[in-house]
């Protein structure tokens, strides 16, 4: 009954939580927005002093419950430990707590956070992690997906779904989420938590407070045979059938030992020293568990479509050959890289962001990439060889779970100047091509660059731009819309400290 | 002779590879479907269309009858190879046989047509034919100032005969004149002596007819029609429509209406032939209310037969162009033609009434030529006009900023744009070269046009 009802709310959780990085209209944010924001270390970064405490009263009260219900990562896990036990039954056993490990993973990642080295909480943090997997590996098939529906919408002369660009936006970031995916399927088809239990700074910190938790699994010895079932079924392998204890700290209440037990001398119960001879407690939660064969199979997709996706790769349209050639833009070398407005300044990009890919995955005009620099890896920066950070769209401050990016208004986002443009004479049309230009001009929303004459003496010659650094938000419109290619004649350096203008 | 040994050889290389098999099977089909469709039996909706009562006028000089349908070569079918767009012969070759099969004995080409390749992709098909059945009008199309030097018109002139794979034309046009005012008239033909060496031609028998097409300043339209004494102009080619019969100025003051060319040519008797009839598509892509009205008044007959009827009933048009692109619209315009019934006074002022409605509609008059493309920096200008103008035509134009029609529409048209061009191709990136500006025979003001739809969505855009 609570098995059932730990894994109906998983699937759900789960499914939400992939959407949230899949679904690109922002429907999902609107309802279920707050699934990020309830996750742990994101939590911790941004501060959020009511969610922290929230998690911490649940483990208090239930145990580790997060880690079976609310960590993406963790649920993924299950199910991949699922597999391996239809794979071989009675796999688990149970082995002492390897605190050394946990705790020099911990204290990596406290330092991680201290010294703003973001690439190690990034690697660290679990839902970041998952977020990360769905984002390089899922959502290319989920787009890929609505683009063939956009295709049959068209042949409809429906506007129910728009085409969307697919494009790799992270080797790098790719490669961990792969290499992450392996380790963990294999880890958790072969003994369930390994990682949640050894490495996960998240499950160390939680199963701290649940050692001290009121609710927890508990062995009535008078009941217990020692045939060990319930170990050999321990997926976090915290229970010890001789001595008859459970290690709390790692136990992530996932009530399979409950239905295992053949004498029902396990029940999840408030902390007794001793069991009285009759325990018959029934479970606390009040829940519904039916439904859960359908999720399970649900889930099961999920999980299997992740897998699959691994080899999908980004595609692009080819352009139609009666057309001038347009030649890709490239990114310039930028001194001082961008990271988007509420960002705040790279050293708060850098202290808080987990690399969840949330942002990267809900940025609609392609400008938001994962970094590929080691101290900042996998958190995003901005660059504009794609598309521009347009005047209306606030989308990634909207879902920053870290308080990396932080909430604000398009009126205060048009105020933010998060670089300036700099101009690069060779590249400039006019004076290459010896053409009327003047679309940087044309497209800055601040009405920072005027066209003046190349030559001061002579009011005829052709107009180059000159930018108003002091107006300039950064946002990339000029860079984007340069028509100089591959490299623009006009982009964006970022301010390592963002200012309102 | 050179010339025979390039015929034979065309030819067996284009019934190696086509089949004139094909060709003809399909003006068969094309025939007897209509009668034995099982579903409707014989109450089909579309009648065979007569081969025998086509409508033709007779040239005043020549005597030849020509056809009141042309054909217009410029918007020939295409398909992919390689990724490219190649003209599809087969399908050409089928268009043609239908046409001639049906009446149709003028064909227009020019040697700028379908990026260069509408001469001999006709050529081809027409040779299938014999020779004096048929008017092949081509036109001296030195637009660009680097074929404005003799040699180089001449070289054009000369090429057209070998693409066409003839060695005389019945119909040879100056090309576009009124487009670059009294200089590029000059440049083109006066100077480099290219009008009096065709006036030299026609007297050689190599062209019958002589004439020229008009765009744009009225200036230069004037002055060729002052000099007919000495020219005496065989033929010329104007833009008439409904539409532009009294609104053409209105449209774009650079334009003038058609009611005034038309009446000149008649006072001259000069016999007329009409181009863009249907303003590329525009005049039966229609606003839904101007449509209604038009199906309501006559249910059987499309919205395109009004504008040829309209063409047709000005007695000294010669001929009526029409760009068929598709079987489609060749069997309608066919339909429209054979047998011709021309509008009554009451049907004109309709048409009349029509247009003053349609000019509530604010499109922009682009035809689709493509005459402006490629431009440099790679924008779809013609898809860009064309996504703007179906919108209009569609009520897709967003006004307001609130409510649900306004955040359907908006919808509707921000997606149907990113279909219609790719990003990249879209107004955004239009920098206002105008090098497309000079090239377009509607006088559009391309880049101003540009950028007033790139701030309608850019505005779309910001308010969500």
């Amino acid at each position: 009954m609570l098995k059932r009802l730990r894994q109906t709310v998983a699937v759900a959780v789960i499914v939400l939580i992939s959407l949230l990085f899949l679904d690109f209209t922002g429907t999902v944010h609107q309802w279920f927005g707050w699934l990020a924001k309830i996750q742990f270390l994101p939590a911790l970064l941004a501060l959020n002093v009511g969610v922290i405490a929230g998690l911490i009263v649940l483990t208090l009260l239930f145990g580790r419950l997060y880690c079976s219900v609310i960590c993406p990562l963790g649920i993924m896990q299950d199910g991949f430990g699922w597999l391996g036990k239809k794979a071989r039954k009675n796999r688990y056993r149970y082995s002492p707590a390897k605190n050394i490990l946990r705790y020099t993973m911990l204290a990596i990642m406290a330092a991680g956070i201290i010294l703003g080295i973001g690439s190690l909480v990034a690697l660290l943090a679990p839902y970041s992690a998952y977020g990360r997997m769905v984002q390089s590996l899922l959502s290319p098939l989920w787009q890929w997906g609505n683009n063939l529906l956009a295709g049959w919408a068209e042949e409809h002369d429906s506007y129910a779904f728009a085409n969307v660009d697919i494009w790799m936006r992270g080797t790098a970031t790719l490669a961990v989420a792969t290499v992450t995916l392996i380790i963990l399927a294999i880890l958790a088809w072969r003994n369930g938590r390994t990682y949640c239990n050894t490495i996960c700074p998240v499950g160390t910190v939680l199963g701290f407070f649940a050692r001290f938790s009121w609710f927890k699994p508990v062995i009535d010895t008078s009941k217990c045979n020692g045939c060990g079932l319930c170990a050999r079924n321990c997926k976090a392998a915290c229970i010890d059938s001789k001595t008859h204890s459970i290690d709390y700290s790692r136990c992530v209440d996932c009530m399979d030992c409950l239905e295992k037990c053949h004498q029902g001398a396990i029940s999840y119960t408030r902390r007794r020293t001793v069991a009285p001879a009759d325990t018959t407690a029934e479970p606390t939660l009040a829940g519904d568990g039916a439904k859960t064969d359908a999720s399970r199979r649900q889930f099961l997709g999920v999980t299997a479509t992740i897998a699959a996706t691994a080899t999908v790769k980004a595609q692009e349209k080819t352009v139609d050959g009666g057309l001038a050639v347009i030649a890709d833009k490239k990114i310039p070398v930028r001194h001082t890289r961008i990271v988007p407005p509420g960002a705040v300044s790279l050293r708060n990009m850098a202290s808080h962001c987990t690399a969840c890919q949330l942002c990267v995955s809900v940025c609609p005009n392609g400008v938001l990439r994962p970094s590929t620099d080691i101290l900042t890896l996998m958190q995003p920066e901005s660059s504009y060889e794609r598309g521009y950070c347009r005047p209306e769209c606030t989308k990634c401050s909207e879902v920053c779970p870290a308080g990396a990016i932080r909430p604000l208004t398009s009126a205060e986002k048009s105020a933010t100047q998060i670089g300036h443009a700099v101009w690069v004479k060779d590249n400039c049309v006019p004076l290459t091509d010896g053409v009327e230009c003047g679309n940087c001009a044309r497209h800055c929303p601040t009405g920072a660059i005027s066209m003046v004459p190349s030559d001061a003496s002579n009011p005829d010659s052709v107009k180059i731009p000159v930018v108003n650094t002091e107006r300039c938000i950064g946002c990339g419109a000029c860079e984007n819309l340069c028509p100089s290619r591959p490299f623009s004649a006009i982009y964006v350096e970022g301010h390592e400290v963002h200012r309102t203008i | 002779m050179k010339h025979e040994d390039n015929k034979g050889l065309n030819r067996r290389d284009f019934l190696k590879r086509m089949g004139i098999g094909a060709s003809v099977l399909g003006v068969g089909l094309a025939g007897c479907d209509s009668k034995s469709n099982v579903v409707t039996g014989n109450r089909t909706a579309l009648p065979e269309i007569p081969t025998d009562k086509m409508e033709y006028r007779t040239n005043p000089k020549t005597g030849d009858k020509v056809s009141l349908l042309g054909y217009g070569c410029m918007r020939w079918p295409t398909i992919k190879e390689d990724g490219n767009d190649v003209i599809d012969q087969e399908t050409v070759n089928r268009l043609v046989d239908t046409a001639i099969a049906h009446g149709v004995n003028y064909f227009d080409t020019s040697p700028a047509y379908c990026k260069g390749f509408s001469e001999r992709a006709t050529g081809i098909a027409l040779k299938r034919h014999p020779r004096e059945s048929i008017y092949i009008a081509t036109k001296l199309s030195n637009f660009s100032p680097s074929t404005w030097s003799r040699k180089a018109s001449m070289e054009m002139y000369h090429n057209s005969f070998k693409e066409l794979q003839v060695d005389y034309i019945d119909y040879l046009l100056l090309h576009g004149i009124g487009m670059g005012g009294m200089e590029a008239l000059n440049g083109r033909y006066i100077d480099n002596g290219m009008l009096d060496f065709l006036l030299k031609e026609r007297e050689a028998g190599r062209i019958r007819n002589l004439g020229f097409s008009y765009h744009g300043d009225i200036e230069v339209f004037d002055y060729l029609l002052s000099k007919h004494d000495e020219y005496k102009w065989d033929f010329v080619q104007i833009q008439l429509n409904y539409l532009d019969w009294k609104h053409a100025k209105e449209i774009n003051p650079r334009n003038t209406n058609a009611e005034y060319l038309y009446n000149e040519l008649a006072k001259r008797k000069i016999p007329a032939v009409i181009m863009e009839p249907l303003l590329g598509g525009r005049l039966s892509n229609l606003h839904d209310h101007v449509v209604t009205r038009l199906k309501q008044a006559e249910p059987d007959r499309s919205v395109a037969s009004w504008a040829f009827r309209y063409a047709g009933t000005h007695p000294d048009v010669l001929t009526v162009l029409s760009g068929m692109t598709y079987m489609e619209h060749l069997e309608d315009n066919l339909r429209t033609y054979a047998p011709f019934k021309p509008l009554t006074d009451e049907e004109m002022d309709f048409l009349y009434t029509t247009a003053d409605l349609m000019m509530q509609y604010p499109t922009i008059p682009c035809n689709d030529c493509k005459y402006c493309m490629p431009c440099p920096y790679g924008i779809d200008i013609p898809a860009i006009l064309l996504h703007y103008n179906k919108c209009i035509n569609e009520g897709n134009i967003p006004e307001g900023h609130d409510g649900e029609e306004y955040r359907k529409a908006r919808h509707a048209f921000l997606v149907g744009y990113d279909r219609s061009v790719p990003r990249l191709r879209q107004a955004s990136h239009c920098i206002g070269c105008n090098q497309c500006g000079p090239h377009c025979p509607q006088s559009i003001d391309i880049p101003s046009e540009l950028h007033r739809i790139d701030a309608f969505v850019e505005n779309l855009k910001q308010n969500a």
